[in-house]
């Protein structure tokens, strides 16, 4: 099965060249949705037969790589097209295809009757495609190509609605904030290369073998270099702080595609990329601490500003960036595998998430279209008690939501809760710990209470829609509330791959079954670190680790319940509130004003520098210099003046001058 | 001499479409299109076997040397072949000719027979250059090329034609006079014989005459690739010229001033070329910014589109003067890579300019409803402008960087991969305001679709896009051992750099940051 590996990029860039080309011909959206998902369940297929196939195989045999031609070579640099099957990436494509194929299904109901839904499927497979060859590519330079490609995705179907002004800002900032990023990645990459080759004569960029040569390193130094420079990279893909304004802005673009790229798996290839490369990054404490910082820093800052939003996406996507922001924080501990075991449940939950918030969106949608209202379908103020027309939404969303807020048995509990608890424990950063683990607990505190704020807004309570609209509302079609049961299934169960040893030990010795299959790929890391800390490991108690574990238990049902209590029993209350505080309501709603300081940082400055220097440089310096000549040649000749009328004067002018000067030079030498 | 002289054949074909259209009426302009077009695509089907017969080698091929003027102590042959260095340029004119003859099919009304007899003059002057390895035969091209452009840009051109035409003409004036000062001077050194450049490599000039020398030949080479300070004249010249000379001008004229410094500049002075390497590199750098920054505010599509030019072109010389494989090939490939996009962005430009006759961006917005082909070749255009991988600007871009990265240029690479991100900014924030956006201006409210002249135009280019950025190997197997061939020849006669003053780099980090160890 390995050596079909190609197949998986392949299915959606066929469904992307039958309906770009003829989409516009065929029209029949169940033909163009069919086809953009058959294709992308044919690729989950080949998926599935690759992990069933790695499965088979012992752990040491569980690398493959399939190289298909060389794409550039020149000197002593060669990059092919090649694919490396090994657990991380067949974990990885397992969830691009599986959760990427749901929201293929989801996306013919939802973008029913939309002009252009053969350019919405014809993007969607060409993010598939993208996503895949970063995730499948064996050397980093097809990695970037994927990177940028899904970059360019997301600015294709973030400006999908084009006619909006609003759209086409959003995708345009998505570009160049990930471009910021991408000129990050592209010096770590010159930079690793460019070490290796000339200090050890390893010119390189195959994954397998740097890995093979990561010892030729130095602990640190250059290493920070590399390392920081792919961390901005993933700042940008990850919408992390500084580069994370991009990624609210980017719910503009149809709600599918927020769940696809904007949740799922686009915004995770930073975390990706952190696994990928976790051989390089360990050998630098500086960057482990950095990506730790930023990681909790977000988690923290993202998720107060989710507290204040009333459109239901734009809470959603602070949440991503806050998410996301664990992920990292887990990375940056050393945690690769609870990383990675995140990524995955957060993929599920986080895209029944935004599907459910996108059926909610298309019932309000429908409701006020035909109630002839111009209220906004996605402001949570116009929502409530949705629960009782949409019953499949509500108890999907609901799952979800209680996966995200960490309690117990649901998926995101597993995966937050060993994030933590590696923070708190992790030999790597020293007293930073405490402060790791408490901002993400408070971070996981605020998460719980705006995701509950969310829900009770939405389905609990009285029905603020208008009148009219009421008896408009209804629960989404089939198509659109298969994908959100499964999705909202595996929120529930998709976390008891990872069952911590703690409770595994509990139920008579469950194995954590992803840290087992993912060994192969961060051993090597886990072996250099315990090397390097021999003697610092601390050990921790299982009663420490109990009771950290209740701790955010606890952290969790208070947000839940300060949430119930504003939002369900006393509602007036947050009015109250920011009438209280209207200062610090305003700078929280207003996002902290992050973009009106970049708008004042950068976009300004960048305008007027280059008007200054066109105006005041090339105007008046260059030009006037030229023109000054021109002006001295007129007065002399005369001849220019007449070039429309006498040009076999001018003709023969230049060659004259030619001439004389050889004439001259030979005479006179 | 005994195989078939298809250099020659190529070059002067297009002369023969010249005395053809003397004989043609002066009414009939469609006789007077269509023969221009023959014979540039004859031109173009001719120059193929070029390709199919090159072999992957160092040597110069299709070698034709004859005697050809001797007139006192001067001695010049009219020696041309082709190499690794020139062979995709050669093709890239003769490929780009019948493309610009279609762009102003009917955009040219006026004059049409002067028109056509300009284009192919330019065409023989642009091929007679890439190929002569007589220096004088070079300069003879070199003037034959620079004057039809004159008048194509001073007669058929917009508004301010003749500012743009005088502009350009002073320009080129001061770049070609002092070539030939140069090229008299290096021929005077260099003893009794002829004028091949090949004579004139294996000269060991001392390294005060070579500053002087490298200074005459990279100051025209400058001016026409351009570099900045010597960008101005691109501006109104591309805003002015028509379509077709604006894609001939930014796919073929500027890599006359890249080629003649691979060419010419670096070989023959080898030391000159160590001590400005610096110098260069600075400017090119500068170039990247500058150009990008000053594109951002352009209210004119077609300046933009030519301020881009200018970033692009400093990609290749920083390329060019990394001096390694990687460096020099990527510099090659993105001469031809600018040829490909910035050629098909002057096309796009003129497709919108003959239906609304303004480029202002602001008298656009919302195109993409009403021209949705238009818009999605536009698209990928700019992609590969912007060298999105997949197309072929990202090739030659990251090759150029990673090559200068490698090499004594590593800060500016640095810098220069900043140019990424704002040249995202100014292509899509123009592609933006071009095609997105509310459609409420009533005037673009009537625009039609690409016909299919405008979409057979487009699609040789679009197909090159991907091609080069998916299986660039061929073009980079068949100039890469004549490149290395070039890197070893210079780098083999620099004399102990030591005696040489180098012009110091600006240190952009303290050197702490990245521990350079030269084992």
């Amino acid at each position: 099965m390995f050596e079909y590996v190609w197949l998986i990029p392949l299915f959606p860039l066929i469904g992307v060249v039958i309906n770009g080309l003829l989409g516009k011909k065929i029209k029949n959206e169940t033909v163009i949705g069919g086809i953009g998902s058959l294709m992308v369940f044919g690729s989950f297929l080949v998926s599935c037969g690759i992990l069933i196939e790695l499965l088979s195989r012992s752990a040491e045999e569980r690398v493959f790589e399939k190289v298909l031609f060389t794409w550039i070579k020149s000197g002593n640099f060669n990059a092919e097209i090649g694919f490396l099957i090994d657990p991380l990436s067949a974990l990885m494509i397992m969830v691009v295809t599986g959760v990427g194929f749901l929201i293929h299904v989801y996306s013919i109901g939802y973008m029913h009757g939309e002009e252009g839904f053969y350019r919405y499927f014809t993007y969607l497979n060409l993010f598939t495609f993208s996503m895949l060859l970063l995730v499948l590519g064996n050397n980093l330079l097809l990695m970037f190509v994927g990177w940028e490609g899904v970059g360019l995705c997301s600015y294709l179907l973030i400006g999908y609605y084009f006619h909006k002004k609003s759209a086409g800002d959003a995708g345009k900032k998505a570009f160049v904030m990930n471009r910021v990023g991408d000129f990050g990645f592209l010096l770590g990459l010159f930079t690793l290369y460019w070490y290796l080759g000339q200090n050890h004569n390893v010119w390189t960029i195959n994954f397998r073998q740097l890995a093979a040569n990561a010892h030729l390193l130095p602990v640190g130094g250059v290493v920070t270099v590399i390392t920081l420079c792919f961390f901005l990279g993933a700042t940008g893909k990850s919408a992390q702080l500084p580069l994370y304004t991009w990624l609210p802005d980017a719910m503009e673009g149809p709600t599918p595609v927020s769940a696809l790229i904007h949740a799922a798996t686009m915004v995770t290839a930073g975390v990706y990329m952190i696994g990928r490369l976790n051989f390089v990054y360990i050998r630098s404490h500086e960057t482990m601490m950095v990506v730790a910082i930023v990681g909790a820093a977000t988690a923290i800052f993202a998720a107060s500003i989710g507290t204040a939003q009333n459109d239901i996406k734009r809470v959603l996507a602070y949440s991503t960036v806050s998410q996301l922001g664990f992920m990292f924080l887990a990375m940056g501990v050393g945690a690769f595998t609870a990383g990675i075991f995140h990524l995955m449940t957060h993929a599920f939950f986080k895209a029944c998430l935004f599907l459910g918030s996108g059926s909610v969106i298309h019932s309000m949608h429908h409701a006020l279209h035909h109630a002839h209202s111009h209220d906004d379908p996605q402001d949570m103020r116009n929502m409530g008690g949705l629960k009782k027309q949409m019953p499949i939404t509500f108890l999907t969303f609901l799952v979800s939501t209680i996966a995200i807020a960490g309690i117990p048995g649901f998926s995101g509990f597993f995966s937050k809760d060993e994030i933590l608890w590696q923070a708190f424990a992790n030999p790597l950063h020293g007293d930073l710990n405490i402060i790791l683990w408490a901002t993400g607990a408070i971070a996981a505190g605020f998460t719980a209470f705006y995701m509950f704020r969310l829900v009770f807004m939405t389905f609990f309570g009285e029905c603020r829609i208008m009148e009219k609209a009421k008896s408009h509302l209804h629960e989404s079609p089939l198509v659109i509330t298969f994908p959100l049961m499964v999705l909202g299934l595996l929120a529930i169960v998709g976390g008891y791959v990872g069952i911590p040893k703690l409770i595994g030990e509990l139920f008579g010795g469950i194995p954590n079954y992803l840290e087992h299959y993912l060994e192969p790929v961060f051993k090597g890391s886990e072996e250099f670190m315990a090397q390097q800390l021999a003697h610092g490991v601390a050990h921790h108690s299982p009663a420490l680790e109990w009771g950290l574990m209740g701790t955010s238990v606890v952290i969790a049902l208070i947000g839940i319940s300060i949430a119930f209590f504003l939002y369900v029993v006393s509602p007036s209350i947050p009015a109250k509130f920011t009438a209280a505080f209207p200062a610090l309501h305003r700078a929280v709603y207003n996002k902290w004003y992050v973009d009106e300081l970049y708008d004042f940082l950068f976009v300004n400055p960048c305008k007027a520098l280059g008007n200054g220097l066109w105006k005041g440089f090339d105007v008046v310096v260059v030009d006037g210099v030229v023109n000054g000549v021109a002006a001295i040649v007129k007065g002399f000749g005369g001849a220019l003046r007449n070039i429309q009328t006498g040009y076999v004067h001018n003709y023969a002018l230049t060659m004259t001058l030619g001439v004389v000067v050889i004439v001259a030079f030979y005479l006179f030498r | 001499m005994s195989q078939f002289p298809l250099i020659s054949v190529m070059t002067f074909l297009p002369l023969l479409g010249v005395v053809l259209l003397f004989f043609v009426p002066k009414q009939s302009h469609s006789a007077q299109r269509g023969l221009a077009l023959l014979v540039a695509l004859a031109t173009f089907v001719v120059s193929l076997p070029i390709v199919t017969g090159f072999q992957s080698n160092a040597e110069f091929q299709f070698v034709e040397k004859v005697p050809w003027i001797a007139a006192g102590p001067f001695q010049m042959n009219y020696h041309v072949a082709i190499d690794g260095i020139s062979i995709w340029l050669v093709i890239l004119t003769t490929f780009i000719m019948p493309i610009a003859i279609l762009s102003t099919w009917t955009a040219v009304e006026n004059k049409v027979k002067e028109y056509m007899i300009c284009l192919l003059l330019l065409e023989v002057g642009m091929l007679g250059a890439f190929v002569s390895l007589d220096l004088f035969l070079f300069y003879i091209f070199w003037e034959v090329m620079l004057i039809p452009m004159y008048f194509i840009i001073g007669i058929w051109g917009g508004k301010n034609k003749i500012y743009a035409a005088v502009k350009f003409f002073i320009y080129t004036m001061v770049g070609s006079l002092l070539m030939l000062i140069a090229l008299v001077v290096l021929y005077f050194k260099g003893g009794a014989g002829d004028f091949s450049v090949l004579r004139f490599y294996d000269l060991a000039l001392d390294p005060a005459t070579q500053t002087w020398l490298f200074l005459a030949f990279a100051l025209a080479f400058a001016i026409k690739v351009p570099m900045f300070p010597l960008h101005t004249w691109l501006p109104d010249a591309h805003t002015e010229a028509p379509t077709a000379g604006s894609v001939i001008l930014a796919a073929v004229l500027l890599k006359m001033g890249t080629y003649g410094f691979v060419r010419f500049a670096m070989p023959l002075f080898p030391d000159a070329t160590a001590q400005f390497t610096p110098l260069i590199a600075v400017l090119s750098v500068i170039g990247i910014v500058y150009a990008a920054l000053v594109a951002m505010v352009q209210e004119d599509v077609k300046k933009l589109v030519a301020y881009s030019s200018v970033a692009h072109l400093g990609y290749v010389m920083l390329g060019v003067f990394a001096l390694n494989q990687q460096g020099l090939s990527g510099g090659m490939l993105q001469m031809l890579n600018h040829g490909v996009s910035t050629g098909a962005l002057f096309l796009i430009v003129g497709f919108i300019y003959e239906r609304r006759h303004t480029r202002l961006i602001t008298d656009f917005g919302g195109l993409a409803k009403q021209m949705p082909i238009f818009a999605t070749i536009f698209m990928i255009v700019t992609l590969s402008s912007i060298g999105l991988p997949g197309t072929n600007g990202f090739v030659g871009e990251f090759l150029i960087l990673i090559g200068s990265y490698e090499s004594e240029l590593r800060w500016y690479a640095v810098i220069g991969t900043s140019g990424v991100i704002l040249a995202a900014v100014y292509m899509l924030w123009m592609f933006q305001r071009v095609m997105f956006g509310e459609l409420n201006n009533p005037k673009n409210q009537t625009l039609t679709d690409l016909n299919a002249r405008e979409i057979v135009i487009m699609l040789p280019l679009l197909v090159l896009i991907f091609v080069m950025g998916v299986y660039p190997t061929p073009f980079i197997d068949k100039m890469s051992p004549s490149l290395e061939k070039l890197i070893v020849h210079v780098k083999s006669k620099q004399t102990a750099k030591a005696q040489i003053p180098q012009i110091p780099a600006p240190q952009a980090l303290p050197a702490a940051v990245l521990p350079v160890e030269h084992k």
